[in-house]
C-alpha cells in the first residue's frame, strides 16, 4: 500500500516562542494603606506623611506607607526596649521555637512572599521564588538552631545580648536582608527595630503579619517604614545599642560618623566592585554562566556582583564571543513571568544612575555591547550591557554601578590579575575560574575580599559568613561569625 | 563525505578540548528545566517532539509483525487525526530493516538502523563495517553506531576515530549518528572529548545512549554535548545534529530537551534534520498531552493505540 507524503502541518512552519507564563497574583492581598508594626500590632502612626510604593515594572502604585517620624521611631524603640527584658530572659529553647516558627511560616507563605517581592522590587519571579524566599527561611532556620547553643559557641566566653538593635536594610533583597538582620539578632536574645528600604517596604510589612501569626511576644520585632530620615532616626536613637546597616558606602560612612563616640556597636555591609577572574584553563561554558549569574542576577542590584570581568588575554576572544551569544538569550520583561531572566530596575533614581554611568563609559572610550532587546514601554528597564576596551581608570571600572553592566578588562599573568582585582576601594567578593586547584588557593590567599568564590558566583548559604574588606564594610553576617555583632562576650 | 581531520591533528585536537565544570553544567541544565512552556508554545513543542522522534524498538524479541506495527504507528501516530505529523524515523536492529522498508514505502518516515555490534561495540572493526554495509543495502537511511568505549576509556582515541571514519565510509549516502554511551564514559570531560572526537571523525549526529545502559540520556549530558556541537560548528562551520535517547518517557522531559536545545544551539537546530529524540514509549504521552492542551481534559489511555 502506497501512502502519500503528508504536507507539513501548520505548526511545522512556525518557530519556537515561549508563550507568556505569568505567576498568578490572584491570591495576593495588598492593603491600600499600611501603618507601622510596633509592640506586636499594626498601629496608626503619629506622622501624617505617607508615600506610595510602586511596581517598578508597571509604575503602578501598590500601596501607601508611612514616613515614620521621630515620635513613631521613639515608640518603636521603646516597645523594643520594653520587650528586651522578657525576650532576653526567655529560655533559649523557647526563643528557638519562635524563630523556627517564623522560618516555617515563611516557607508556608513562600509563594505569597515571592510574588509581593517581585511586584514591589521588580526582580524576576524565578529569583524571588528560588533564591530570596528559600534563603530567607533558611536563615531563620539556621539561627533558630543557635539560640540554645550560644553558651557553647564561643569557648570560655559568656555571651550576653546587647539590647535593642536598630537595623536598616536595602532594596535589592528586601526579605532576605531582613532575615540576615533579624534572625541572628533574635537568636542572640536582642529585640529589633527594622526599617525596610523606601522602595521595597511590602515584604517587611508582610513579615510583620508573619510575626503576629507566629505569636511572637509584642515588641520583639518592630518595623517602621520611611526614607533616609527615618533610617537616621532609628540608628541615632539613644536606646539603640547596636546598629546594623546594609546599603551604599556613602550612607555607611554617614552612619559611622554619626555613631562615633556613642558606644553603639556597628556593622556595615556596603558596596562592591568585585572582580570575576577567568584563567585560560577555565571551563569556559561554566565561566560564561558564572559571569552572567555574577552581574545580571537581580539586574546587577547585588552588592557582591561580579561587575568587573578580568579575563586572561589569551582566551578573551572566545570567551567574549560566547558571552555575547549568551547575552542574546537572556529574556528581559515582565518580572512575574516565570521565564523572565532580567526584570525591572528597582527605581527611576537607580535607572538614572545606571544611565549616567553607562554614558560616562561610552564617553571615556569603552566599547559598548547590548544584545538586541525590546524594552517594555512602561516601567524602568535597562538591557544587559557589556563594556570592552575598559581601562582601570574609567569610572565604569571603579564605581559601583549597581545595574546590569559588566566591564571587561584583561590580564596576562596571575600576579597581574591579583593586582588589578585588588585595585579598588571595595573588597566584598571575588570569583576565580580555573581548573587548577592550587591556583584557586593561591588566588584566594591574595584577594582582599570577604568572599572568594571558586568556579561559581553569587552562591549564598546561611552557614557561611559574608562581609567586606576596606570600603565594603566590616562585621560578618551568616554563620557563627554572624552572632558576634549581636552579643557581648564576657 | 566526512570532513575528517588528519590523524596527526587528532592529538592536538583532543588536548585542546575544554574542560567541563560538573556543578556548573548540572546547575545550568536544572535552571533550563524550570522554564515554563505553556499553551501555544507547548503545542508547538509537542508537535516538534513528534516530528523529531526516532520511534524505537530494540528488543531481542522484535519480529516482522512488531516492526510492521511500529511502522504504522510511526506514519500515523493517531489514526483519524490528520493534524498529528509522522515521526522522523523508526529505529530498529539491522536484521529488521528489510521488514520496515516494505511498510514505510511512500511515507516520509526514515529507517534508522543501529549497527556496529550494538549496544556494546565489542567486536571487530571488519565485522562492524560489514554490518553497516548490509544494513544500508537492506534500506537503512540512517545508521546509529556505537563507539568503542573500551578503546576510548583505555586512551586509544585513534582506534575510536578510525572506526568512525571507516563506518562513515561504509554508510555511503546514509546519515551517521554516533552513540557515545555517556553512561559508560564516567565524566562530563569524557563526554565532551568523545563528542569532539566523533564530530571530527565525520558524525552527522552525536547521540547520547543506546538505552541499554543506565543512566541513559540526562539533561546535563545533553547540555555538554550541545555545547561541544556549538564549539565544533564555530571551528569548522559544519553543523552536527544531536540525539538524546533512553529514558525520555514524558512530554515534560521532551520539552525540557527542546528548551535546552533552543537556548544552547538556537532555533536552527529545531528541525528533524538536526535534532532527534530517541524513544520507545514517549509518543503516547505526547499525544495525550496534545489532546489535553486542545480539549482541556485528559483522555483515557484506551484512546491511544499501543506500539
Amino acid at each position: 500500500m502506497a501512502i502519500a507524503k503528508r504536507a507539513p502541518t501548520e505548526l511545522a512552519k512556525q518557530t519556537f516562542e515561549y508563550a507568556p507564563a505569568p505567576e498568578s497574583i490572584d491570591h495576593i492581598k495588598i492593603e491600600p494603606r499600611y501603618g507601622l508594626f510596633i509592640g506586636g500590632k499594626m498601629v496608626a502612626p503619629h506622622s501624617k506623611k505617607r508615600f506610595p510604593t510602586i511596581n517598578p515594572a508597571t509604575e503602578q502604585k501598590l500601596a501607601e506607607v508611612v514616613e515614620a517620624d521621630e515620635v513613631d521611631v521613639d515608640h518603636a524603640v521603646k516597645a523594643a526596649d520594653k520587650a528586651f527584658e522578657g525576650w532576653s530572659r526567655l529560655a533559649p529553647s523557647r526563643r528557638a521555637r519562635y524563630i523556627f516558627r517564623l522560618s516555617r511560616i515563611i516557607q508556608e507563605r513562600a509563594r505569597e512572599l515571592a510574588v509581593v517581592e517581585t511586584m514591589d522590587g521588580g526582580k524576576p519571579i524565578k529569583e524571588s521564588r528560588d533564591v530570596d524566599i528559600p534563603l530567607a527561611a533558611a536563615h531563620f532556620f539556621y539561627y533558630a538552631g543557635w539560640a540554645d547553643k550560644l553558651e557553647w559557641a564561643f569557648a570560655n566566653r559568656k555571651p550576653r545580648p546587647l539590647g535593642v538593635a536598630g537595623q536598616v536594610i536595602p532594596w535589592n533583597f528586601p526579605l532576605l536582608m531582613l532575615a540576615w538582620k533579624i534572625a541572628p539578632a533574635l537568636a542572640a536574645g536582642n529585640t529589633v527595630v527594622l526599617k525596610p528600604a523606601e522602595t521595597t517596604p511590602l515584604s517587611a510589612l508582610l513579615f510583620a503579619d508573619i510575626c503576629m501569626q507566629a505569636e511572637l511576644p509584642p515588641g520583639v520585632v518592630n518595623i517602621v517604614t520611611g526614607g533616609g530620615k527615618t533610617g537616621s532616626l532609628v540608628v541615632t536613637h539613644p536606646a539603640v545599642k547596636k546598629v546594623a546597616f546594609t546599603g551604599s558606602t556613602e550612607v555607611g560612612k554617614l552612619i559611622a560618623r554619626s555613631l562615633a563616640g556613642t558606644g553603639k556597636r556597628l556593622t556595615l555591609e556596603l558596596g562592591g566592585k568585585a572582580a570575576n577572574i577567568v584563567f585560560d584553563d577555565a571551563p569556559l561554558d561554566a565561566a560564561v554562566e558564572g559571569i552572567v549569574n555574577g552581574i545580571y542576577f537581580n539586574q546587577g542590584h547585588v552588592c557582591c556582583a561580579g561587575s568587573r570581568l578580568l579575563v586572561q588575554e589569551s582566551i578573551a576572544e572566545p570567551l567574549l564571543e560566547k558571552l555575547k551569544l549568551r547575552l542574546g538569550t537572556l529574556r528581559l520583561g515582565d518580572p512575574l513571568d516565570k521565564n523572565t531572566d532580567i526584570g525591572a530596575i528597582n527605581s527611576k533614581a537607580q535607572l538614572e544612575k545606571i544611565e549616567e554611568l553607562v554614558e560616562s563609559g561610552v564617553e571615556e572610550g569603552a566599547q559598548i555591547f547590548q544584545p538586541e532587546c525590546k524594552l517594555p514601554e512602561r516601567g524602568f528597564w535597562f538591557p544587559p550591557t557589556l563594556f570592552t576596551n575598559v581601562s582601570q581608570s574609567y569610572r565604569i571600572a571603579r564605581e559601583e554601578i549597581f545595574g546590569p553592566v559588566l566591564s571587561v578588562l584583561t590580564f596576562r599573568t596571575p600576579a597581574e590579575a591579583v593586582e588589578k582585582a585588588n585595585n579598588t576601594p571595595y573588597g566584598l567578593s571575588a570569583g576565580v575560574w580555573t581548573d587548577k586547584g592550587s591556583r584557586i588557593l593561591w588566588m584566594a590567599e591574595r584577594m582582599r575580599a570577604g568572599v572568594v568564590w571558586a568556579n561559581t558566583f553569587n552562591r549564598f548559604d546561611p552557614t557561611s559568613p559574608f562581609g567586606g574588606y576596606k570600603e565594603s564594610g566590616f562585621g560578618r553576617e551568616g554563620g557563627r561569625h554572624g552572632l558576634m555583632p549581636y552579643l557581648e562576650l564576657v | 563525505m566526512a570532513t575528517a581531520l588528519s590523524l596527526s591533528h587528532l592529538g592536538s585536537l583532543m588536548r585542546g578540548v575544554r574542560s567541563v565544570d560538573e556543578v556548573g553544567a548540572e546547575e545550568r541544565a536544572a535552571s533550563l528545566a524550570k522554564r515554563s512552556i505553556k499553551k501555544a508554545s507547548k503545542l508547538w513543542a509537542l508537535d516538534l517532539a513528534i516530528r523529531c522522534m526516532d520511534l524505537t524498538t530494540l528488543e531481542g524479541s522484535d519480529t516482522p509483525g512488531k516492526v510492521a506495527a511500529l511502522c504504522a504507528k510511526g506514519i500515523r501516530p493517531k489514526p483519524g487525526d490528520a493534524t498529528i505529523p509522522s515521526v522522523a524515523a523508526i529505529c530498529i536492529y539491522p536484521a529488521r530493516v528489510a521488514d520496515a522498508k516494505e511498510h514505510l514505502r511512500g511515507s516520509s518516515v526514515r529507517i534508522a538502523s543501529v549497527a556496529t555490534a550494538f549496544p556494546s561495540g565489542q567486536s571487530f572493526t571488519s565485522v562492524k563495517v560489514a554490518e553497516v554495509k548490509e544494513a544500508v543495502a537492506a534500506g537503512a537511511d540512517e545508521v546509529d553506531m556505537v563507539i568503542d568505549r573500551g578503546a576510548f576509556l583505555s586512551g586509544d582515541h585513534e582506534k575510536v576515530y578510525e572506526e568512525i571514519v571507516a563506518v562513515k565510509e561504509a554508510c555511503g549516502p546514509a546519515h551517521l549518528k554516533v552513540i557515545l554511551e555517556t553512561g559508560e564514559l564516567g565524566t562530563y570531560d569524557n563526554v565532551r572529548r568523545a563528542s569532539i572526537l566523533a564530530m571530527a571523525a565525520g558524525a552527522d549526529f552525536i547521540k547520547t545512549s543506546t538505552g541499554k545502559v543506565q543512566p541513559a540520556a540526562t539533561l546535563p549530558v545533553s547540555l555538554v554535548m550541545m555545547e561541544a556541537i556549538r564549539d565544533f560548528v564555530r571551528e569548522t562551520g559544519r553543523p552536527v545534529g544531536f540525539k538524546p535517547a533512553g529514558g525520555i518517557r514524558t512530554s515534560k522531559q521532551a520539552i525540557a530537551y527542546l528548551v535546552v536545545l533552543y537556548e544552547t544551539l538556537g532555533a536552527e537546530w529545531m528541525t528533524p534534520e538536526r535534532f532527534r529524540l530517541g524513544a520507545s514509549t514517549l509518543l503516547n504521552d505526547v499525544l495525550m498531552q496534545i489532546e489535553k492542551e486542545r480539549t482541556g481534559a485528559y483522555q483515557s489511555g484506551d484512546y491511544f493505540t499501543i506500539d
